[in-house]
């Protein structure tokens, strides 16, 4: 094996291992998470205002973490019960784009000022997102 | 900005994390098992993913020097590291947090914070899953959200950049 790819192994295997408590700690966190949060009680946490409902479904998503595929299943759920589409459209992006779980990750292995501003402006964007995702499909 | 020493942090962290499990052991039992079934679950399907971000790692740190990222996605670079950036983004597959090692690695060796951010936001695009949006939401509703994601993501790494500087 040449020497270069001996240190590329060297190197990769560091920064895993740095990561790797975080990793398993933010897991651990979700799996908690998902064990103790009935996914029963997100539908009440909704009012019947577009913009507010949009903010929530965002702060929901941030909160929530794991497969998109669940985020799918409950936003499908979500709209059957009468939430609009702008609400649960932030609830998915914002499940995929925001992590308050992955939070700590990010800040320990991307910086504390990236982490913050990433997760707050992503956050922003997905109620916008939301808004004029659910108005152009409106118009459709 | 000085980041948190990761090598320290990261035990402290799940040390935390150990000893609140440690509390919902005596706390709330039924809690327990189903925990800690869910977490063996998730470590088995991001096994692979695990493998494959290392292996991309490995091939980074071997034949990409810090220089060459710099030149394409360095602070001069244009339309095409936006570009990768949004389709890297889209195309990538695996949790969020598995990417956050080889992400940092890349800012390390000079790979703009927008770039980064802009990957990052477009992981809510996925090819796959594309089929099970329709599904659920229709496929006037999957293809606006996707257009509109990609726009909002290059928006975002612009903002990231920019608030960045400003703090700076």
């Amino acid at each position: 094996m040449d020497k270069k790819l001996k240190q590329a192994i060297a190197k990769s295997a560091k920064a895993m291992y740095h990561a790797l408590p975080v990793l398993i700690g933010v897991l651990l966190l979700l799996s908690l998470a998902s064990a103790l949060i009935p996914k029963s009680i997100y539908s009440s946490l909704f009012s019947k205002n577009i913009f507010l409902d949009s903010i929530i479904g965002s702060g929901l998503g941030s909160i929530l973490a794991g497969n998109p595929i669940t985020s799918y299943i409950i936003g499908g759920e979500f709209l059957k019960q009468g939430i609009s589409l702008a609400a649960v459209t932030a609830f998915i992006v914002a499940w995929v784009t925001v992590g308050l779980v992955h939070l700590p990750a990010e800040i320990m292995l991307l910086g504390k000022k990236f982490a913050i501003t990433r997760n707050l402006t992503a956050f922003v964007l997905t109620v916008i997102v939301a808004l004029i995702t659910a108005s152009i499909v409106g118009l459709l | 900005m000085k980041k948190t020493e990761p090598s320290r942090a990261g035990w402290y962290f799940l040390l935390i994390i150990i000893i609140i499990y440690t509390l919902i052991a005596f706390l709330k039992p039924e809690a327990l098992l189903p925990s800690l079934n869910f977490f063996l679950g998730v470590i088995i399907n991001v096994i692979p993913m695990f493998i494959l971000i290392f292996t991309l790692m490995v091939i980074i740190n071997r034949f990409v020097s810090p220089q060459k990222l710099v030149k394409h996605f360095g602070k001069k670079t244009g339309a095409k590291g936006w570009l990768i950036a949004v389709i890297t983004g889209i195309i990538s597959e695996g949790p969020l947090y598995l990417w956050y090692p080889l992400l940092s690695d890349l800012q390390k060796k000079g790979v703009r914070n927008s770039f980064i951010a802009t990957f990052l936001y477009n992981r809510a695009i996925k090819l796959p899953l594309l089929p099970l949006m329709v599904y659920y939401f229709g496929l006037a509703y999957a293809i606006v959200l996707s257009l509109v994601m990609i726009v909002a993501s290059i928006f975002q790494g612009l903002l990231v950049e920019r608030i960045m500087e400003v703090k700076e």
